[in-house]
This record gives C-alpha cells, sequence and structure tokens, in this order.
C-alpha cells in the first residue's frame, strides 16, 4: 500500500505539467494553429518563473506565495512567446510546423546563453522549497488525505482547479464554441462574423499561458524548482502534444491520458523502490523508453479514427474559399 | 495608349523573368532571414557586452575563413541531416526524427568499428554502410506508421528520436568492448576503421565531405531526372491528386522516409568515423541522454536551403562556417551558444520571409511606380 502512495504522490506533480501544456495544445488546435512550440513556451515560462523565483527568494515570502506568484509571471512569459508563434502562424501565415520546431530551437540556446552570462552555470538554481508535507485538515482525511493531500505540491491543486476552468471555457462560453468553429471551418465562421485571426491569437495565446503555467510547474515539481538549459524540460512539451492527440482534444480525456503518461514516468524513475520491479533485473532505460514506446502504441490504434480539427495547420486565407 | 501598356508589360516581364523563378525568391529569402538574423546576433552581443561587439561580430563573419577545413569538415553532418530533411519535405513529410536517425547510425557504425574484425581497407566502408543501415530502419519506423497508421509523422519521429537515444545510450553503456565507465565516453576507434583524411593540417576533414557532396549531387538527379523523384514532389504538391493519378502513395511514403532514415544515418556514421587530427585517437561518443542537435541543424539547412539539394549544401557550408565562428567569439569573451539563437532565428524568419519579401517587393514596386497598378503582377512571386 506504501507503494500505492509513492507512486500517486509522485505521479501527480508530474501529472500536472502534461496536463496543462496538452490543455494549451488544445486551445491552440481547436483554433487552428499547431502547436509545435509547445517544448519552447514551456521552457520560456519555466525560465522566468525560476528567474522570478531566483531574485525574490531571499525576501522571506511565503515560498507557496511565491509560487502563486511565479505562477504569474510564467503565464505572462508563456504569453508573451507564444505571440511571436501567432505573429508568423497567423498574421504572415508561415508554415506552422517549421516556426514552431524554431521556438523550439532558440530557447534552450537562449537559456544556456543567458545563464553562462549572468550565473555561469548551465540553468538557475534556486534554494526554494515549495514542497507541502501535508496539507493541513484535508491530509488527515484516511486514505485520499495521503493520497492527495501529502507530501506534494502546491501545483497539484492549482492544475485542477485550472482544468475545470479550461472545461467550463472549453463547452460553456460562446469563446469556446467559436474557438472550435476557427479550426474546424474557419471560413464558415468567419461568415457569420466571427473574426477568425483574432479567435486565433486568443488560443494560441491561452496556450501559451496554460504551456507557460505547465514550464513552471515542471520546473516545480519535477526539478525543485531550478531550470537547466541542456535538460530543458525533457520532452514533456513533445509528450503532451501526443497526450493530448491521445486526450481527442477533449479536456476530460486528457486528463486521463496524462495520468496514464505520468504514471509510466513515474515507475520508470522508481523502479529500484518497488520490489517487484527490481527484482526483474531489466535495465532501467527500459523503462524510461516505457512513454514514449507507449505513446507509440497508443496513436497507432486512435489514430484511424482521430478527431483532429479539421483546418489545424492551414493558414487562413479571407481570400481563400 | 494600348501601345504604351504594350511596352510596360514586355519590360515587366524581362523583370519577372528572373525574379519570378521561385529559386531566386527562395534564395532572396534565405538571404533575407540570414541577415535578419545576424542583425539579431549583432544585437545579442551589444546587449551582453558592447565595447567587444564589433570585434565578437567580426569573428562570427569571417572567422570561419581561418578554418576552411573545419568548416567542411563540421559541414559534413549538417549536410547529411539537411539532405534527410530537405528530401523528406519535397514530399511533404517533416522529418524532425533526422536526431534519432543520425544517433542510430552512429550507433550502427560505431558497433561495426569496435564489434568487427575487418582488413583496414574495407573496415571504414563496411561501417559507413552500416550507419546507412541504422539510419533507414530508424526512418522506416515512422514511414509506416505514417504510410499503413495514418500517425502524423511529426510526432512519431520526435518519440522515435527519444527512444533512439535511450536505446543507443543504454547499449553503448552495457557494451564493455565499446564504453570506458570512468571516462564516460566511447573507447578510441580502431584507426582501420576511420575514414581518410583529406590531409588538411590541424583539420580533421576527410573523404566525408566529398561523399556528402556528391550525394547531393546525386539527391539532385534523383529528384529531376527519374519517375520517383517525380512521383515524389507530385505527392507533396497534392497527395490525393498523387493517389488519383495512380502513384503508390504509401509506398513511396515508406520509400521516402528510408531513404531520408539513410542519409541521416550516413550523417551519423561520418560524424563518428571520422579520423582525429591528434594521432592515436578517434571521435568519441559520450551517451549522457542527449538528443544529437545535428538533427536540428539539419531542419535548420533544409529550410534556409528550401530543400534544394545544392541549396542545403551551400547552406550547411554557411551554417558551419558562423558555428566556426561563434566558437572563435568567445575569445573575446562571448559564449558559442549565440550561433544557436542566430540559427534559430534564421529559420523563424526563414519560415515566411518569402511572404515577407513579396510585401517588400509589392512596397517598392508601389514607390517606384506609383501611378501604375501593379500589385496584380507580383502575386507569382508568392
Amino acid at each position: 500500500m506504501n507503494t500505492v502512495y509513492y507512486l500517486i504522490q509522485n505521479m501527480l506533480p508530474v501529472a500536472i505539467p502534461l496536463l496543462l501544456v496538452a490543455l494549451g495544445g488544445m486551445f491552440s488546435e481547436v483554433g487552428g494553429v499547431i502547436n509545435i512550440a509547445l517544448e519552447g513556451i514551456m521552457l520560456f515560462g519555466a525560465f522566468f518563473g525560476a528567474l522570478f523565483v531566483y531574485i525574490v527568494q531571499d525576501s522571506g515570502l511565503n515560498p507557496q506565495t511565491v509560487l502563486l506568484l511565479g505562477m504569474l509571471v510564467a503565464s505572462l512569459a508563456g504569453i508573451v512567446y507564444s505571440l511571436l508563434l501567432s505573429f508568423a502562424a497567423v498574421t504572415m501565415k508561415a508554415n506552422q510546423t517549421i516556426t514552431g520546431t524554431s521556438l523550439n530551437m532558440l530557447i534552450p540556446a537562449a537559456i544556456l546563453l543567458f545563464s553562462k552570462m549572468f550565473f555561469g552555470s548551465d540553468g538557475i538554481t534556486t534554494k526554494a522549497n515549495f514542497f507541502i508535507r501535508e496539507i493541513p485538515v484535508l491530509g488527515q482525511i484516511p486514505i485520499i488525505g495521503k493520497m492527495f493531500f501529502q507530501k506534494t505540491y502546491l501545483t497539484v491543486m492549482i492544475g485542477f482547479l485550472l482544468l475545470i476552468i479550461a472545461y467550463i471555457v472549453f463547452y460553456k462560453t460562446r469563446f469556446g464554441l467559436r474557438l472550435r468553429a476557427c479550426g474546424e471551418h474557419p471560413h464558415a465562421a468567419d461568415s457569420v462574423g466571427i473574426n477568425v485571426y483574432k479567435m486565433r491569437y486568443l488560443g494560441t495565446s491561452i496556450s501559451g499561458i496554460l504551456g507557460g503555467i505547465g514550464g513552471f510547474f515542471y520546473s516545480v515539481g519535477v526539478m525543485d524548482g531550478n531550470v537547466n538549459g541542456h535538460t530543458g524540460v525533457a520532452g514533456f512539451g513533445f509528450l503532451a502534444l501526443a497526450v493530448m492527440i491521445f486526450g481527442q482534444w477533449k479536456p476530460l480525456r486528457i486528463l486521463f491520458a496524462s495520468l496514464f503518461f505520468a504514471f509510466l514516468r513515474t515507475l520508470a524513475y522508481s523502479v529500484s523502490l518497488i520490489p517487484f520491479l527490481s527484482n526483474l533485473g531489466i535495465n532501467q532505460t527500459y523503462y524510461k523508453m516505457l512513454p514514449y514506446v507507449a505513446t507509440m502504441i497508443v496513436l497507432a490504434f486512435t489514430s484511424e479514427k482521430s478527431r483532429a480539427p479539421k483546418a489545424e495547420g492551414i493558414p487562413y486565407d479571407k481570400s481563400q474559399r | 495608349m494600348a501601345n504604351n501598356n504594350d511596352i510596360t508589360h514586355s519590360k515587366k516581364y524581362n523583370i519577372k523573368n528572373i525574379t519570378k523563378s521561385s529559386a531566386f525568391s527562395s534564395f532572396t529569402a534565405a538571404l533575407m532571414a540570414i541577415f535578419l538574423g545576424m542583425i539579431f546576433g549583432f544585437i545579442i552581443m551589444l546587449i551582453a557586452a558592447p565595447e567587444k561587439a564589433v570585434a565578437g561580430f567580426r569573428f562570427v563573419l569571417l572567422g570561419g575563413l581561418k578554418r576552411i577545413g573545419d568548416v567542411f569538415y563540421f559541414a559534413t553532418p549538417i549536410i547529411m541531416t539537411g539532405l534527410s530533411v530537405g528530401f523528406a519535405f519535397k514530399m511533404g513529410l517533416f522529418n524532425i526524427g533526422a536526431s534519432g536517425q543520425y544517433t542510430m547510425g552512429m550507433f550502427f557504425a560505431l558497433y561495426v568499428g569496435f564489434m568487427m574484425d575487418l582488413p583496414s581497407g574495407i573496415h571504414w566502408i563496411v561501417a559507413i554502410l552500416a550507419g546507412i543501415l541504422g539510419g533507414m530502419i530508424w526512418g522506416f519506423i515512422p514511414g509506416v506508421f505514417k504510410a499503413l497508421l495514418n500517425v502524423n509523422e511529426v510526432i512519431t519521429s520526435i518519440m522515435f528520436n527519444y527512444i533512439g537515444m535511450y536505446l543507443v545510450d543504454m547499449m553503448i553503456q552495457t557494451n564493455e568492448t565499446m564504453y570506458i565507465s570512468t571516462m564516460a565516453r566511447t573507447k578510441y576507434l580502431p584507426q582501420s576503421v576511420q575514414i581518410p583524411s583529406l590531409g588538411i593540417q590541424g583539420s580533421n576533414v576527410n573523404l566525408g565531405i566529398i561523399f556528402a557532396i556528391l550525394i547531393g549531387i546525386g539527391l539532385y538527379m534523383v529528384l529531376q531526372k527519374t519517375t520517383f523523384g517525380y512521383e515524389l514532389k507530385a505527392t507533396g504538391y497534392n497527395k490525393f491528386a498523387a493517389e488519383y493519378a495512380g502513384m503508390r502513395v504509401k509506398t513511396n511514403i515508406i520509400i521516402t522516409m528510408v531513404i531520408a532514415g539513410g542519409l541521416a544515418g550516413l550523417g551519423g556514421a561520418l560524424a563518428i568515423l571520422a579520423p582525429s587530427a591528434i594521432a592515436g585517437s578517434s571521435m568519441t561518443y559520450e551517451p549522457i541522454n542527449r538528443i544529437a542537435a545535428a538533427g536540428f541543424n539539419g531542419i535548420a539547412v533544409a529550410l534556409l536551403g528550401s530543400s534544394h539539394p545544392i541549396g542545403i549544401i551551400f547552406a550547411s557550408i554557411f551554417i558551419s562556417h558562423i558555428q566556426r565562428g561563434g566558437t572563435l567569439a568567445s575569445l573575446v569573451g562571448y559564449k558559442p551558444e549565440i550561433i544557436d539563437v542566430v540559427i534559430a532565428v534564421i529559420i523563424y524568419f526563414s519560415a515566411f520571409a518569402m511572404i515577407m519579401n513579396a510585401g517588400l517587393a509589392r512596397l517598392l514596386m508601389k514607390l517606384v511606380k506609383h501611378d501604375d497598378k501593379v500589385p496584380n503582377n507580383t502575386k507569382g512571386a508568392e
């Protein structure tokens, strides 16, 4: 039972970044913009979040307050970076995959450059401690309290809160419906007076917010508040894309997909702590490959009936019919 | 009146014959992107250390000329990954997996280098062929996923970059013939498996660059002169039309990805089998769980060369040139990462430089003869 607790406690901080970033990708893609740049947006958000934490870490603020403020900084950074994508993909009608790839390449190099110039290292190392041993009251609930409210991070709760907000925006607001129309049939949307360019900018900006926050939460929950230009976010932006496809561009399915991937990854990194698995004597690297292999298998089975937005990846041009 | 119109038209056609050609517009677009990228790099240098910026920038621009052998040596793997990405791109496939194919090719070449005992004349040739095979396998898988299961090749390639990287690192780390755990790198390869050097003093430049250029020319021939090349481009333009015309799109997708993988794999083999300027040593590989950068540089040069094999060769030499320059700029205190930033900015702009240029051309035309109705005619430049 302790193993189960351990796995869940470690899985959630990993699942949340995946969840948020995949939701971000969803908002961008249902609006019609393929967001390969999620990896870069995550890293950009993580970098500015960690930079903020680094600057204020000696001011004596409560770590959880610092986390919330860092989250705001990260989301702003995410918006700024996603605007580069929107500008190229929506205004300049450039190839979205290429633009995204260039944005992904830019940011690790920029972080290495910046960190080497100002810190003499490969990234930002903070001494912030965001870990929560036990949340008062809630942590006392039998079983559930131990699973969800002990040895965790505030990011987990914020993550679920953002999921609920994203769900409401996506399904229950006029904005969500219009955004989805722009990804399915932009010309039809335009003909009823929706500004497709604006909607696509908004969709991509939301993915910037969620991507930036996701990146910061990755650095909080997985990297202990640090950011490194070499390891970056370890392909989480790309995994999030796979999670999004696996989740068929639907918020709740994306939640389950991200939990699934996070579980596999947590398993991979805690093999030595689980007697049953470590007794098998399989090289740990196989477990590290597991999330990626699982992605491939899952995609192989789900892609046939993929529900990808019909107009995704196609720049919208008013004059074309 | 009518006469007047005729004259302006014939004049315009003369200019258009040159400026309208796609080669010209992609060339100017590449120049534009490079120009903007370099300016961006210069601005960063100015911000970082204003007093040294001019000296540093001169190193970036001209430093490579002093190390011309190294420029060609470092260009070799990028040409190969660039050709890989560009070739797939001609068919409308985005081979972001060149990194994984490159790593696989390198591993296969290493394996032949260490584990097989062959006479010195053919050992390196076999190792290169093995590298091609390794890359082909790693290109074949995304090809099959794309053709038969309709999985987007971008996602598959990215996943296989990670799988390949972990797999190769593990296989090297668990092989005692290949790996020195105290040094955290592979052992020195035997002399027989190293590619013959071109003999330029103090540089590792070797036969590989000749192979790379020849293969680039060969690919150009395949694309221009063969049925397969025609079908490939036709599929790139319109997949459904190609299928309707009776082309075997699915088979062609797989073949294209296998070739692209082989090209990237060859890049990995050429990189690891290069001779070392220091006697008794060789290139080594450090299994540190990091995706190979060569694949992403390949994307950069493929875009810069607008997927044209000859353009890719020149673009690779250019990128390698500014990378050498960036290394030299560290003499005045700049970090070489500045070049990676510049390259990324160049790609960002090259994604829409053609559109930007067309807009610029239209603007210029308007300024030159603001009484003439020009805009209709410039559409071809897009």
